[in-house]
């Protein structure tokens, strides 16, 4: 897991190597068409999903604009309660993420004992053997628990986060021992010195992660597929699976609106933050 | 208790609970998969026994194993290297001060933070004989029609592609960090020197992101793996296994056909290849990058 230092803030010297002239119009043209390339599949559904279905492929200016196909969509399944198991889904799963990778990378960070490094290993075999891998063994574990078709059931493998826990690991790691050892003499336990001194120090850590933990677990699909049966513990992704491949199957306007329903809180989310959304994703991938 | 022993039980205490999950859903299914293929699949009225290597001979025997593999060879040469070499590109050039760069930045991470399986729908439908948007396209060129999902010569490809999409720009967010991260020194005495943009490249950017290219490289690997989610949506692994990956098959054994045992022995392939990743990254790559 090495990767780039630190992003520096450059000063305002001139790159020579910054195209000019007639490079940088090349260059701005193969980016742009790259980048219409790129949203392409997004636009395209945005134009089916505005417009009645029978101009779904006929691509003309004046075609009338709708909002039918959403509220099609809408009524045609339960979204709302879709919605709501996604929401309690992201939050259960980033709440326990946090508490659970916190302790354990304090204790990784600044607490020196016998088997450290030998549970780092194991805590880092995630990072490989991720948990979609062991699907077959972990819905044994949750049907002898009897958790099936229900939303801790598509949790629980994934409360315990390796890479969560390496990301705080190294902003801990980071932390000046001086803070440390200041709380200590004022007589704080270590628990204490945790929650007043590195907490606060590793928000930005914490931001970064929590937005990715989010993304990833809004669309995540084939565990929450595999574990779920009903309404009542479905996710977005998974309902509108259902929804897409049973008799919604022909009406191209309806699916696309319905698709564009289940990623609308993270695509306004990155539009309106784009800035922390990219630095957050660089961040957890620089370690 | 001396300081050393009370330092190990609070440490232990405070990896508890991260180590109680990580044991229970990935260490032991883990083992219990490699266990588990050492026996049969139990049925209502067999429970499971010991069956040595049978599910490993049945593996060796199974085309549609062999299928699977071969398929997953091809869909990770292509979108390794292509989604690798596409998020460089991007990433240079939206390192410049290019025209609309906050733009550009913004179409090529968009993918990213969109669910697979509702743009798969979005890709469906692009695909989609007739109708489809590639058919117009194709067919305004006055080219042939073409089921480009249903056709066994072109269904993999189309899943490589939209692979490649929805990856590309996750990975140029790695190469633009480190691209700003380059000391503009360097820039500036290479062009004393005269060197050339491309050389410059070459010889000076290009070997300095090396550790973000082997980092980018073992995710890729790991994707590969593990982007299946569109298949579910886009082909279902048709046509005639045509576009089955590993990781879709162990799906389809373990809960379309309940045959855990034999799941769990496509399981241990799969662990097997991931370790290897580890191995090679590990054992060989990362002694030579700067680790902290």
């Amino acid at each position: 897991m090495s990767a780039a230092p630190q992003p520096v803030v450059t000063a305002a010297r001139s790159d020579p190597y910054a195209p000019k002239g007639l490079a940088l119009t090349l260059e701005s043209t193969g980016a742009i068409l790259l980048a219409l390339l790129w949203v392409l599949p997004l636009a395209y559904a945005v134009w089916a999903a505005i417009h009645p279905a029978e101009y779904t492929t006929r691509f003309v200016l004046t075609a009338p604009l709708t909002l039918d196909n959403f509220t099609r969509a809408w009524a045609a399944a339960p979204f709302a309660r879709y919605f709501l198991n996604t929401f309690i889904l992201v939050t259960m799963i980033l709440a326990f993420q946090l508490v659970l990778g916190t302790l354990a990378a304090y204790a990784l960070a600044r607490q020196d004992f016998w088997g450290r490094d030998i549970a780092f290993a194991l805590i880092l075999a995630q990072l490989m053997i991720m948990p979609d891998a062991l699907i077959v063994e972990n819905y044994r574990t949750l049907a002898r628990l009897d958790l099936i078709d229900t939303i801790p059931a598509i949790a629980l493998p994934y409360i315990a986060s390796a890479f969560g826990i390496f990301l705080l690991r190294q902003t801990f790691k980071t932390v000046p021992k001086e803070l440390d050892d200041a709380a200590r003499v004022e007589g704080a336990s270590p628990l204490q010195v945790l929650m007043k001194v590195y907490v606060p120090l590793a928000k930005p850590t914490y931001v970064a992660y929590g937005l990715v933990s989010v993304s990833y677990h809004w669309n995540n699909f084939l565990w929450p597929l595999l574990v779920t049966n009903s309404v009542e513990s479905r996710p977005l992704t998974v309902g509108l699976q259902v929804f897409s491949s049973s008799d919604q199957g022909i009406d191209w306007a309806v699916i696309c609106a319905a698709t564009l329903m289940t990623s609308a809180p993270l695509l306004i989310g990155f539009l309106l933050f784009q800035r922390q959304f990219v630095q957050s994703f660089m961040r957890a991938g620089i370690k | 208790m001396n300081s050393r022993a009370t330092a190990t039980v609070h440490g232990w205490l405070l990896l508890l609970p991260a180590m109680a999950c990580l044991a229970l859903f990935t260490h032991w299914p883990a083992v219990a998969s490699l266990i588990e293929s050492f026996y049969s699949t139990a049925k209502a009225r067999r429970p499971a026994r010991f069956v040595g290597l049978d599910n490993y001979e049945q593996l060796l025997a199974d085309p549609i194993f062999w299928k699977a593999m071969s398929n997953n060879l091809w869909f990770a040469l292509g979108t390794i290297p292509t989604s690798i070499a596409l998020a460089l590109l991007m990433a240079v050039w939206v390192n410049d001060k290019i025209v609309g760069r906050t733009w550009v930045r913004m179409a090529f991470f968009t993918p990213t933070i969109l669910p697979m399986i509702a743009v798969a729908n979005i890709w469906l439908f692009f695909f989609t004989p007739q109708y489809g948007l590639l058919e117009q396209i194709v067919g305004l060129f006055g080219g042939r029609s073409t089921n480009w999902l249903g056709s066994q010569d072109t269904a993999l490809a189309a899943i490589t592609v939209v692979a490649i999409w929805k990856e590309a720009g996750f990975f140029m967010i790695f190469y633009l960090a480190a691209l700003q991260a380059l000391p503009p020194s360097l820039g500036e005495a290479a062009a004393i020197e005269g060197a050339s943009r491309w050389t410059y490249f070459r010889r000076i950017q290009f070997p300095l992101l090396m550790p973000t290219t082997l980092f980018v490289l073992i995710n890729a690997v790991i994707n590969a793996f593990r982007m299946v989610d569109h298949i579910f949506v886009m082909t279902r692994g048709g046509p005639d296994n045509a576009t089955t990956l590993l990781l879709f098959y162990i799906y389809q054994v373990g809960f379309s056909f309940w045959d855990t045992a034999y799941a769990a022995t496509l399981t241990c392939v799969l662990l097997a290849l991931l370790a290897l990743v580890a191995f090679v990254q590990y054992g060989i790559l990362e002694r030579r990058t700067h680790y902290r």
